[in-house]
């Protein structure tokens, strides 16, 4: 120990010599700061304001979500068509590649903002933020997102959407909730597609997959249709029409 | 694998915590992450490294707490702690269940170091 000065360290003892005062070698002191914040607080705060802007326009949106191939873009084109004369649609696509699907839904005389992730799995508040500011907010009354196909990730992201629907296609099996429960547990609503589909898949049962979304979702929404065909499409128009009434509703 | 975004939105948290208390590098951070957060705490260890080099964070310690999913059912309103991720009441079956922890991935404490000034003194 230093006579001088008590202190214990060693390797301090050389600012002892020299002549003047002298600033005393510095000690670390860990400092615990509590924080109790989720990791997604910045995601969180940016998803917060895209709501508050979207709901101030009175613009209902839905966040999309499914696996690679499961027909969101093809229920999209479906849906344009049956509510376009009676709504003004716009589509934020999130794609890892291509504009393919933009082109889609533009054919469809939609306003769509394509965003190419390049690698990233899924879209994020700051990704629609951007894609905002490119669209005419007082032009829309029903905006969809249309995530990039992924079953895990999306799931985690809120974008400010008022509602999630996550799409389950007959062709992927009827366990799928099970194995994916955090995208079905953050669906407001879950929708089996390729309906038309069933009378060729003996190992999907609509029963079955209903059971499995409320083993990881308790009781939620759940409706059958094909996009394709049209079949059980009126239940979800319904539904769409009744949560833009909600948002009107909520100014 | 959105855990490396994760990553870097925990980075941006923990390295403006330790700027605003002058830190000079940080020792531990320690997460609480539940079975429906939807994150593979593996993964998150190992990405967190490749995030954090070159930053106050590059030698923390990535401490992660597992939380067990508990919910309360609607229906016979009993408590309970699941050992899977089926929200099912375990008392009777109900599928009508609400969660009350399982789904969380917090940033629970940061352990920082701080270069302290002790005395200054005359040398005789």
């Amino acid at each position: 120990m230093c006579t001088d000065c008590g202190c214990l360290d060693q390797k301090e003892h050389s600012t002892h010599d020299g002549n003047n005062t002298k600033i005393h070698a510095s000690s670390i002191k860990p400092l615990v700061i509590d924080v109790h914040q989720s990791l997604l607080f910045e995601n969180d705060k940016q998803a917060a304001d895209n709501r508050n802007q979207l709901t101030q326009h009175n613009i209902t949106t839905i966040n999309l979500m499914s696996s690679p191939g499961s027909g969101k873009t093809r229920l999209l084109e479906r849906t344009i068509d049956e509510l376009s004369g009676r709504y003004r649609i716009a589509v934020i696509e999130g794609d890892l590649e291509t504009e393919n699907d933009a082109r889609r839904i533009r054919a469809k005389g939609v306003d769509t903002i394509q965003i190419t992730t390049g690698s990233a799995c899924h879209l994020d508040a700051t990704m629609i933020n951007n894609a905002l500011q490119q669209l005419d907010l007082r032009q829309i009354d029903l905006l969809f997102i249309e995530n990039v196909g992924n079953l895990v990730c999306p799931a985690s992201f809120d974008l400010g959407q008022h509602h999630n629907v996550t799409l389950l296609s007959t062709t992927e099996g009827d366990d799928k909730p099970e194995k994916y429960p955090v995208i079905f547990r953050a669906a407001d609503l879950t929708l089996i597609n390729k309906c038309d589909l069933l009378p060729f898949l003996d190992d999907f049962d609509p029963q079955r997959a209903k059971q499995s979304l409320e083993s990881v979702a308790g009781t939620t929404p759940l409706f059958q249709l094909s996009a394709k065909t049209g079949e059980g499409i009126g239940q979800w128009l319904e539904w769409l029409q009744h949560s833009i009434l909600t948002t009107k509703a909520t100014i | 694998m959105h855990e490396l975004a994760l990553c870097r939105g925990l980075l941006q948290q923990v390295t403006r915590i330790a700027e605003e208390h002058q830190a000079s590098a940080i020792k531990s951070i320690h997460l609480k992450v539940g079975p429906l957060a939807g994150i593979e705490t593996e993964l998150l260890k190992r990405s967190f490294p490749l995030v954090a080099h070159g930053t106050a964070a590059q030698e923390a310690l990535l401490e992660i707490t597992p939380v067990k999913a508990t919910i309360q059912c609607d229906e016979c309103d009993k408590k309970s702690e699941l050992d899977n991720i089926q929200l099912i009441c375990p008392h009777c079956q109900s599928t009508a269940t609400t969660l009350l922890s399982g789904d969380e991935m917090t940033l629970e404490n940061v352990v920082l170091e701080q270069q302290e000034v002790k005395a200054t003194h005359h040398v005789h």
